[in-house]
């Protein structure tokens, strides 16, 4: 195999777990942004959202189950935010940390209970299995589809944000929420509406996860660490920065596999640390946000 | 023990303790920690469980420095727990038959770390200070993994034990007991040198930084140094607890520098109260013991753990000793 191929296959592969990165970097920056909390039970999420659509997809298939099971997680994420992170929504930082931490236990715990610590596989439509091509055998339909829906999402995502009222309320509240909750906005169910928001997104990474990688209990926990990566590499407040900072830092991994594979890991961090004494707010972020 | 008052109004860093009524609760403490080996086997303990709660408790005390009275939320802590615990173990398996030089080689090491990262940490404030050190720790938890020669990668660096100490003609055998007060020892000795720092200008410093930063920017203080003062010392501490856990078991694993431990040290904090200073002694004691009883009768302990984090910090923030002083206040 060529080398040029070898690392084009490596980058490849980089921008399939870059796109995951970015899909869960974008919905945990949605929630720091207007609820305030580092949701650690996003990566909980994420494996809840593909248990979910692995029991969903014998009867309803996979495109239902794609459609339905993150919205079952967000629901999951509804009742949890009235219950618990609500609740913390005026405290230090450190409560709302430390809550979703012991949430991000709990559903571990409760997902391996319910489905087995085994790892077991997402059965995905068999023509989405097949190489495109005979020399790029790695460009799959699964994998061209993955980057795709990726890129839909976020787009719709960015077109809620931009042209519906609750996108543009969800802005002004990351902007001011004191001015918006002056003006007669209902911020407590702008806070849950973002915080669900937020929550499909972690699911929609978890299916398309588990449809590559097979499911665990854990498996959110491989992808957490990375997205808060992102984050800060592309500047906190800014969901172009979480997405961008997702496919640089996959693709840095993916590109490191294939040079010094015992570095694919280090690496996102070596790229943070760069990043913070060169330009401590990230690519696109703001000066002073969140501090 | 100085009897200075705090310069801070309301709450001080460290309540002076000036009268025999206030320093009876930490004679009592200390005649029971040094009689643990005593009457810990009557109550059905055993002794390396409360050389664990004095580790745990060691560190927390030491994040708590950052945590609770400078106001750095650091979520990275266990990685200097962690190259404690290694730099330690390595030294032993690889270098040195010294206990006591592996000791101080880990703590530096960790130490080192958290001297040199901390000021990365500090370019920002708030959330984001938290997750960068997140992130940091991480780091260190993949180095682990993935080194695999040195570090023994996933399954932990074993094939070291701590050895017996040399004294000029005394040779001390380092058995559970004899390993309990050597880890008793550092516990005073490390709360001591918080106390003291605690009660210097410096640990005003700190609190001031707590309570309002920009105040103090516009007294002409650099506060990005002194939270990075503050964040070394705390790396300090937290390493040699660290390096303290890698002897007790003879073993240590990348879970020792994974942020799953800097949660449970933070908890700790919280439970047993993080304004105050012995709130990390108390909140190692519950959180240890509960996981060393809830892990033997069910296979659902993380639901429990993760219960207590999500109780103690809806119902609870104040931790214990917050409790207790709220009601003798009111």
């Amino acid at each position: 195999m060529p080398v040029v191929l070898i690392i084009l296959f490596n980058a490849f592969n980089g921008l399939i777990q870059g796109a995951f990165y970015a899909l869960m970097a974008v919905g945990l920056s949605l929630i720091l942004g207007l609820n305030g909390v580092i949701n650690f039970a996003h990566g909980g999420f994420m494996a809840m959202a593909a248990y979910f659509a692995y029991t969903l997809v014998p009867y309803v298939g996979f495109w239902g189950a794609l459609i339905i099971a993150p919205i079952l997680a967000g629901g999951v994420g509804y009742v949890v935010e009235q219950l618990i992170v609500r609740r913390l929504y005026l405290r230090d930082p450190l409560y709302s940390l430390l809550a979703t931490f012991g949430l991000a236990l709990i559903i571990q715990d409760l997902l391996r209970t319910i489905w087995g610590a085994q790892g077991v596989p997402l059965a995905i439509p068999d023509f989405l299995n097949q190489p495109l091509s005979q020399v790029y055998f790695f460009l799959t339909g699964y994998r061209l589809f993955v980057v795709a829906l990726a890129i839909i999402s976020t787009t719709g995502l960015f077109a809620i944000l931009r042209f519906t009222r609750l996108g543009i309320r969800i802005r002004a509240g990351n902007s001011d929420l004191e001015t918006i909750a002056a003006v007669g906005v209902n911020i407590y169910l702008l806070r849950s509406a973002n915080f669900v928001l937020g929550i499909m997104f972690a699911g929609l990474a978890g299916i398309l996860a588990a449809g590559q990688i097979g499911l665990t209990p854990t498996m959110g926990d491989q992808l957490i660490m990375p997205s808060f990566v992102a984050i800060v590499v592309g500047g906190v407040g800014s969901l172009l920065g979480s997405l961008v900072g997702g496919l640089i830092i996959g693709v840095a991994s993916g590109v490191t596999a294939a040079v010094y594979p015992a570095a694919t890991e280090v690496i996102i961090y070596v790229i943070m640390g760069i990043m913070l004494v060169a330009r401590p707010r990230g690519l696109f972020g703001q000066e002073g946000l969140l501090e | 023990m100085n009897t200075q008052a705090s310069t801070i109004p309301g709450e001080t860093a460290v309540p002076a303790k000036s009268n025999m009524q206030q320093r009876l609760p930490l004679l009592v403490l200390g005649i029971a920690l040094l009689t643990v080996p005593l009457w810990l086997p009557l109550l059905g303990g055993y002794t390396d469980l409360a050389s664990r709660v004095l580790i745990f408790a060691l560190a927390a005390m030491g994040l708590n420095l950052l945590l609770g009275f400078t106001g750095g939320l650091s979520f990275g802590h266990a990685a200097y727990f962690g190259l404690g615990s290694y730099g330690t173990g390595l030294m032993l398996a690889n270098y040195t038959h010294s206990t006591l030089l592996a000791i101080v080689v880990g703590t530096l090491i960790g130490g080192a770390a958290a001297t040199l990262l901390g000021p990365i940490a500090v370019r920002r404030r708030g959330i984001y200070f938290s997750m960068i050190t997140i992130a940091i720790g991480q780091m260190f938890y993949f180095i682990a993994v993935r080194w695999n020669s040195f570090t023994g990668g996933e399954d932990g660096l074993t094939g070291f034990s701590r050895q017996p100490i040399h004294f000029p003609g005394y040779t001390l055998e380092l058995h559970s007991t004899q390993f309990y007060y050597l880890v008793l020892v550092c516990f005073g000795g490390g709360a001591l040198l918080l106390w003291t720092i605690l009660n210097s200008p410096l640990g005003h410093l700190f609190v001031a930084i707590r309570e309002n930063q920009k105040r103090l920017t516009f007294l002409g203080i650099r506060v990005d140094v002194y939270i990075a003062i503050s964040f070394a010392i705390s790396g300090f501490i937290v390493a040699l607890a660290g390096s303290l856990d890698a002897l007790l078991d003879n073993f240590t694993s990348p879970d020792n520098l994974r942020y799953t431990l800097s949660g449970n040290l933070l908890i700790i904090c919280v439970l047993g109260g993080m304004r105050n200073f012995w709130g990390p002694l108390i909140g190692a004691f519950i959180f240890v013991l509960v996981q060393d009883y809830i892990s033997s009768i069910t296979q659902n302990w993380m639901t429990v753990i993760g219960l207590i984090f999500v109780l103690s910090v809806i119902f609870f923030p104040l931790g214990v000793m917050g409790f207790f002083r709220k009601r003798s206040r009111t």
